[in-house]
């Protein structure tokens, strides 16, 4: 009985829309704050992978670099494993 | 003492930063405040009607500051209020016609004989936002609880911190608690914490708020209104009073699932 009232009352689908929009803003915000679109972050991703994998093997899978918010700045946070200095060319 | 300098903006238009500015400065001098609102929209005036008073319109900004009047002759008494005036925008002219500099020089001379000046800051972030804040010592921002609104007031967040209006505060304005509790509509605690900002008030979606707007009458007048209540707690926490949140009433399906241990 129960489970049937709540079915009437309840209309929530999976995720509600305001969890949608949070995350939606959260992402947007990051971007507009410091002005710089996601297509160049990720190019610069890149080009920082690049420049580290000169001097140090790294696991290129397990990369996590991304812009966080810090209450009211933005941060690059960045986890790069290591496995080894590579050889002095 | 001189006289304090609210801004009320909010980047995005629609809302609700002239009926704050209405409601805020009728509600200061419902407290005995002397009181000066400022139309900063200049080619969108829209203050006037919202108080009822766009009759009475002879000269505006643009006039004192080009000197074509006094600043004295511009200001308009309100019809409730005889502490209330109004300096109203020009409908005619574009935001060009006032610069950041004459708006601190008229704040400045504003100062002198009231104690509240607020003004109701133009959507957008070009000239007339920059306008708008340049005499202001405090700015509230407005929002809605939707992405695109709480996007702008970020923005506009981040300008006033560029323009040197350190600590804005925040009014959510059109919260629908039916909605909040469906989880069709971002909470008070996600949109704070999102902006990182000092709340000052909430505001219920009230359709007393379009009432008020078609007679002229501001609505933190009207007694049992919830926006106007919710209008009036703010005011007094602008007086410095503490004043706890609005209670948002709960919609009767919700009273019905809360009775019977639904939620």
């Amino acid at each position: 009985m129960l489970d049937i009232m709540k079915g009437i009352f309840n209309n929530k689908e999976d995720v509600s829309s305001k969890d949608v929009a949070k995350e939606r803003l959260r992402l947007v915000l990051v971007h507009d704050r410091i002005g710089v679109s996601p297509e160049i972050i990720e190019e610069m991703k890149e080009e920082m992978i690049e420049v580290i994998s000169k001097y140090l093997d790294i696991d290129n899978d397990r990369i996590d670099m991304d812009l966080e918010r810090q209450d009211n700045s933005v941060a690059l946070i960045a986890n790069i494993p290591v496995r080894r200095l590579k050889k002095k060319r | 003492m001189a006289g304090k300098a609210y801004v009320i903006t909010s980047g995005k238009g629609g809302v609700g930063k002239t009926t704050t500015t209405a409601n805020l400065g009728t509600g200061l001098a419902k407290l005995g405040k002397r009181v000066v609102l400022i139309d900063a929209d200049i080619g969108l005036r829209n203050l006037d009607v919202v108080l009822g008073l766009e009759n009475r319109i002879v000269y505006d900004i643009v006039d004192v500051v080009e000197g074509n009047c006094r600043l004295e002759q511009a200001l308009i008494k309100d019809k409730r209020y005889s502490s209330l005036c109004l300096l109203p925008a020009a409908q005619t002219r574009d935001k060009t016609s006032v610069n950041p500099e004459q708006m601190v020089e008229l704040t400045d001379q504003l100062r002198e004989e009231f104690d509240y000046i607020i003004i109701d800051c133009p959507a957008g972030i070009e000239q007339g936002f920059k306008n708008a804040i340049a005499g202001a010592d405090e700015a509230v921002v407005v929002t809605t609880p939707e992405v695109s609104a709480v996007r702008d007031a970020d923005r506009i967040i981040g300008m006033l911190e560029a323009e040197g209006v350190h600590d804005p505060q925040l009014i959510i304005n059109r919260v629908r608690i039916d909605m909040i509790n469906r989880g069709d509509m971002m909470d008070i605690e996600d949109m704070i914490e999102i902006l990182a900002i000092k709340l000052l008030g909430i505001v219920p979606e009230d359709e007393k708020i379009v009432v008020s707007t078609n007679k002229g009458e501001p609505v933190v007048l009207l007694e049992n209104t919830r926006s106007g209540e919710a209008f009036w707690n703010i005011t007094r926490r602008i007086e410095g009073e503490e004043v706890p949140l609005i209670d948002l009433e709960e919609g009767l399906l919700n009273k019905i699932k809360r009775l019977v241990g639904l939620r």
